[in-house]
């Protein structure tokens, strides 16, 4: 899938490894994604949802932190033991799919793949068409209304190229958001999950979904439970999949009705 | 400090705001904070399901025009292909000029309506920067340019074998133009189904094998019934008429019979009552009336109106539909662990 360009280029294929079960809920990542990325302000609201009042990612939020409250009764995450209560944290980012729906379906070459593998919307060539926002199956990617242009994370491609982690990975005090080579840390996420379990965590995993169309993400999570509480979808596919069948269906009826036509005419 | 004068963050900046989280950010959950303390607690089941019900997926940013140019795009693309048809068949030869103009006139509104909408209307030239087989909206771009080019060679050789320039030359002209033009014409009318149906929106990319046969079936009838109202009371117009709204009848049935979670959008809400209305409008009420009152012109005018008005409400419909089944994380949830 990755196409013949980014082949020849010799550079290491990174990734955000972004583990739930050590994140603190304090925000850094998104203040520093902010900060080094410019980012503007979108709203300031109070959402009633837990302490989190950033609600999801976006145009201009890049990183967010999801603050879950479960009704649980295992493990140190447990607050209260008279009502059990279990409080997760999990940084969200965008995923830099390995089939990225926003990257098939931006129709000016805007979006692109880069060297380090990640998924780059170049800001002077998108025109703010709107096609990725409804073609990402992760809801990342959206359009900034007070610009007109789609936006979503960079994974720091200008930082990358300095040869620094992205802002988010660096300002992380717990290192629950790692950076490094895509394999290592695909590696590093199984052997957190089997110590997770190990310690009693049973509902531990690694949210990669490398079966369906996506084929595997670039920024993948450590989470317990299922992947719905976090508003991850457990079986995304990149619409390129739906592809095939609807453009035989649109030329088929095409063919009929170009037949209907010319047979009206010859009645 | 004035902030558009900040710079820009630094190295020491983000070491710094990790080290204001470690000392300042606390993990309440980790001792003493009782659930009855936290914001939410009289509520927490409901994260099991979704996250606090949030939607998941992005709502469709499009703006009233883009259903507006499925349609006129729609009407335009079939008229090139009844203009062609007619020639074909030695039909009404003001009615293939008309025809052939309503393409064009459609070919110069379209990609206005696109241009609009776009969010940086100066780059518009950026859609021709790449050819990609695998963007619908890419295809799109390239296939309005097509029919513009065809179905203007169409018309102005058509316009010049009426004033006079018969030679052979410009008759071979007009049929590679409206031939073409009716070629490029049907799969403009037919690829904003493939458009949509190739998203991420579960309720579009959920009925995409029916999108593009619906949107070319709402082309049909709005193209003959214009044909109609402009006073073409021909057989041809008559028959398509009756297809188009006998084909609309037989999906509004289905849609409506059908019970899928993932086509909650169709069925209720603002998208699904706009897509009934427009459903029985474009289908039985225009069947009907030309069933009943089509030996006169006054009941086919009715039908064709009926046919139109329904066919442009049932665009916005399936737009409005795309961002209500955005916003329902449970469908979504529910079709992902079918598959």
């Amino acid at each position: 899938m990755t196409d013949a360009a980014t082949e020849t280029v010799s550079v290491r294929k990174t990734a955000f490894l972004t583990d739930a079960t050590i994140c603190i809920g304090c925000k850094a990542c998104e203040v520093a994604c902010k900060e080094w990325n410019e980012v503007p302000e979108d709203g300031l609201v109070w959402s009633g949802m837990s302490y989190d009042n950033t609600r999801s990612l976006g145009a201009s939020t890049w990183r967010h932190v999801l603050f879950l409250e479960e009704l649980q009764v295992a493990g140190p995450q447990v607050a209260d033991t008279e009502d059990p209560f279990r409080w997760i944290f999990l940084s969200d980012v965008c995923k830099h799919c390995a089939n990225a729906g926003c990257l098939e379906a931006c129709p000016t070459g805007s979006i692109v793949r880069t060297e380090f593998g990640s998924v780059f919307v170049q800001p002077d060539v998108c025109n703010g068409c709107g096609y990725c926002v409804v073609s990402c199956p992760f809801g990342v990617i959206d359009k900034r209304s007070t610009d007109g242009r789609a936006f979503k994370c960079t994974f720091c491609y200008d930082r990358q190229k300095a040869g620094l982690a992205p802002a988010c990975a660096k300002a992380c005090p717990t290192q629950s958001i790692q950076f490094g080579d895509l394999e290592t840390l695909r590696e590093r996420g199984k052997e957190r999950v089997q110590e997770l379990q190990r310690r009693g965590y049973q509902d531990a995993r690694i949210y990669d979904p490398q079966e369906t169309s996506v084929g595997g993400l670039h920024a993948f999570f450590v989470i317990l439970g299922e992947p719905e509480a976090y508003n991850l979808p457990p079986a995304p596919e990149v619409p390129t999949a739906y592809l095939k069948s609807a453009w035989i269906s649109a030329l088929v009826s095409a063919v009929v009705l170009l037949g209907v036509v010319c047979a009206a005419f010859a009645f | 400090m004035n902030p558009s004068r900040k710079p820009r963050a630094t190295e020491e900046r983000l070491d710094e705001i990790r080290r204001t989280a470690q000392d300042a950010a606390q993990t309440p959950g980790a001792q003493g904070l009782g659930a009855a303390q936290s914001p939410s607690s009289s509520s927490p089941a409901q994260t099991k399901e979704s996250y606090y019900g949030l939607p998941v997926l992005k709502k469709p940013v499009w703006t009233w025009e883009v259903p507006l140019y499925f349609f006129l795009g729609g009407i335009a693309g079939v008229s090139a292909c009844i203009g062609f048809a007619a020639q074909l068949f030695h039909g009404d030869p003001t009615l293939i000029r008309t025809a052939l103009w309503m393409g064009l006139i459609g070919a110069a509104v379209c990609p206005v309506l696109l241009i609009a909408d776009l969010g940086r209307p100066s780059r518009f030239l950026n859609m021709l920067r790449v050819f990609k087989l695998r963007s619908p909206m890419s295809m799109g771009a390239w296939i309005l340019v097509a029919f513009s080019g065809c179905i203007f060679l169409a018309v102005s050789s058509h316009e010049l074998i009426l004033h006079g320039f018969t030679s052979p030359r410009w008759i071979y002209l007009r049929w590679i133009g409206e031939l073409t033009a009716a070629i490029t014409g049907l799969l403009l009318a037919s690829y904003t189904g493939v458009l949509i149906g190739a998203t991420a929106i579960p309720v579009w990319s959920q009925n995409r094998e029916i999108l593009p046969p619906h949107f070319l079936t709402s082309g049909l009838g709005s193209s003959s019934g214009i044909l109609e109202l402009l006073g073409f009371m021909v057989p041809a117009t008559q028959i398509l008429g009756f297809v188009a709204s006998g084909l609309e009848t037989i999906l509004g049935i289905f849609l409506e019979v059908r019970e899928r979670p993932i086509d909650g959008p169709l069925q209720h809400g603002k998208s699904g009552w706009t897509l009934r209305i427009a459903g029985v409008v474009e289908g039985p009420a225009s069947l009907l009336l030309r069933l009943f009152l089509g030996g006169r012109p006054g009941g086919r005018c009715a039908a064709a109106v009926c046919f139109i008005a329904g066919a442009l409400l049932s665009r916005y419909g399936w737009i409005w539909a795309g961002v209500a089944s955005a916003q329902d994380p449970h469908a979504l949830f529910q079709l992902q662990h079918k598959t």
